[in-house]
């Protein structure tokens, strides 16, 4: 009983410890990040590697996502003779929520872990204690790039997203259920506001970038220099980030609602 | 950045590295540093603890300017602790890590990363960065440290990995590389830079004898050709007496033998005697602290009640 009151605790601390290295870590970054605006080839690399090559899982996903967003519309607006606004509910879904918080989930998944991985591999291997060994700061030439690449490549990623699902709804919609095509477009039209619901997407997508890419570059910072540690830091990647991405979406979405 | 010096041309001609007549390495003109001589690195009463665990217990020991000197012991006994104390990579719980007039411990990061210029160190297991090919591991340094033209990094790094006879691995990627070529291809990066100070760590592990001897005598010929200061960390007891000019040996975080190749091979000094002949008796325990080994296999237990057949014990 006493034993796992203490392991509680135990744990509670380590937690909030973590939390502030990782505070402590990300206003590192940012102190290092000049390096990643001066060669911005370097970031533009990780860019590629985290944004480029997670294109086609985002982009397949998005159209699945899309279309099965349809498929249900379909079904329950039916019932109230509303199907004419599928259109609608497929955009205002995507934009607002799905969009981001998907995209971020499978950056997280993707991109998050191999950066983690990358990183805690090239301290197990001694590579990052060897560039420090050069006078070259491993946290300016390996960490800062590749936390932009995130930064940036989540926000894009997720407009992608959204962009694939809502054709992934138009095929639903239109191709298959035959709603009229005009109809679909200019209901979305007229029901999304830039400012309110895609604006605020991008602000929430911005926000999972930032928190995803210093989970990932933390976890792989901070990770245990043997195989064992970076597997286990891999995976307090994806799970934290998935809980961080949740749960900042909670606290953006209340700000942003007006009318709740 | 001066990356251009006599080393170099020793480089531009590697077969004088590789193919020269044989000649007793060890430096002919004086071997024993002298006391008085200037110190390149100075380390004075050190003791460092990895937690509550002593690593080093007031370590001494002086590296003079241009020789090589061997620190050596047993696994876990500090010799590397002591590179990451001379690298500033840790800093020492007291006393004082000297290197080239400056004291480590007190030096901020821009300092350190100046003195860290000066500096080239391999690493036991190479630490070649696995997504560079062999030629930008190389010009890794040249480009971040050193202003110079593409086609001027190009002719250096070819002269570098021509002095350890991989120049054709060139576009090669590490994990391309045998354990013994990638040791090569991180000794080439650790002189880059032309530094004053090499340290290497277990150059020797895992290389099959050619590629040791050749390292060896590159480890030799690098240091007087670049007028540099070398410190090698090793167990391998028989390829540092040819090639260093002063040997440390330190046992349980303190320096218990000191001298030159030839004190060490004279010495009656035990945990010396010992190490250099590789005897499995002596002042170095082979067994790790352990109970009763009949007790552990249960054999004394089996003696006292024999089992009975069919029945289980």
């Amino acid at each position: 009983m006493i034993r796992g009151i203490q392991n509680i605790g135990a744990r509670g601390i380590e937690t909030v410890w973590r939390i502030g290295a990782m505070g402590r870590f990300f206003l590192l970054v940012l102190a290092h990040s000049g390096m990643s605006f001066r060669r911005i080839g370097l970031t533009i690399r990780e860019i590629y590697f985290s944004g480029v090559m997670s294109l086609v899982i985002i982009m397949v996903s998005g159209l699945f996502v899309g279309m099965v967003l349809g498929l249900q519309g379909y079904e329950t607006l039916q019932k109230y003779g509303a199907e004419e606004t599928m259109g609608v509910l497929v955009a205002l879904s995507l934009v607002r929520e799905l969009g981001p918080v998907v995209t971020g989930l499978l950056f997280a998944s993707r991109a998050g872990s191999a950066i983690t991985a990358e990183i805690g591999l090239m301290k197990a291997t001694e590579q990052l204690k060897a560039m420090d060994m050069m006078a070259i700061d491993p946290v300016a030439r390996v960490v800062a790039p590749r936390f932009w690449a995130g930064v940036v490549s989540l926000p894009l990623l997720a407009m992608m997203f959204s962009a694939m699902g809502i054709f992934g709804g138009y095929i639903v919609a239109v191709l298959y259920v035959g709603t009229d095509p005009g109809v679909f477009w200019s209901n979305m039209q007229a029901a999304v506001d830039f400012r309110y619901d895609v604006w605020n997407g991008i602000i929430k997508s911005i926000a999972f970038g930032f928190a995803v890419s210093v989970i990932a570059t933390f976890e792989g910072f901070d990770a245990a220099p043997t195989a064992e540690g970076v597997s286990r830091a891999t995976t307090r990647t994806v799970v934290t980030s998935a809980l961080t991405i949740l749960a900042i979406d909670l606290v953006l979405t209340a700000f942003m609602l007006r009318d709740v | 950045m001066a990356v251009t010096t006599g080393a170099t041309l020793l480089f531009a001609n590697s077969c004088t590295l590789c193919h020269a007549p044989e000649k007793n390495l060890v430096n002919p003109i004086d071997p024993t540093p002298a006391p008085d001589a200037p110190n390149f690195v100075d380390i004075d009463n050190v003791n460092f603890s990895y937690g509550k665990r002593p690593i080093l217990k007031g370590i001494t020991l002086k590296v003079p300017k241009g020789k090589v000197v061997a620190i050596m012991g047993g696994s876990g006994c500090g010799k590397t602790t002591l590179l990451q104390l001379i690298g500033g990579q840790l800093k020492a719980g007291s006393g004082r890590v000297m290197v080239d007039g400056q004291d480590v411990g007190k030096l901020d990061r821009e300092a350190l990363y100046a003195m860290r210029r000066k500096m080239g160190m391999l690493f036991q297991f190479g630490a070649l960065f696995t997504d560079m090919t062999v030629f930008d591991n190389i010009a890794f340094q040249l480009r971040e440290h050193a202003n110079l033209p593409e086609d001027m990094i190009r002719d250096l790094v070819l002269m570098k990995l021509n002095a350890v006879g991989l120049r054709g691995t060139a576009n090669l990627f590490p994990s391309e590389l045998s354990g013994g070529m990638a040791r090569r291809v991180a000794l080439a990066r650790a002189v880059a830079l032309d530094p004053a100070l090499i340290m290497y760590d277990e150059p020797f592990a895992g290389l099959d004898p050619i590629s040791l001897a050749v390292v060896g005598k590159t480890i030799r010929r690098l240091n007087d050709a670049l007028g540099a200061t070398s410190i090698v960390v090793t167990h391998d007891i028989i390829e540092s007496l040819q090639i260093v000019d002063y040997l440390y040996f330190v046992s349980d975080g303190r320096i218990i033998g000191q001298g030159t190749p030839d004190e060490i091979r004279a010495s009656t000094e035990p945990f010396i005697k010992q190490f250099v002949h590789a005897e499995m008796d002596g002042p170095v325990p082979f067994h790790y602290p352990a109970g009763n080994y009949a007790d552990d296999l249960g054999i004394l237990r089996t003696l006292k009640s024999p089992v009975q057949p069919g029945v289980s014990p």
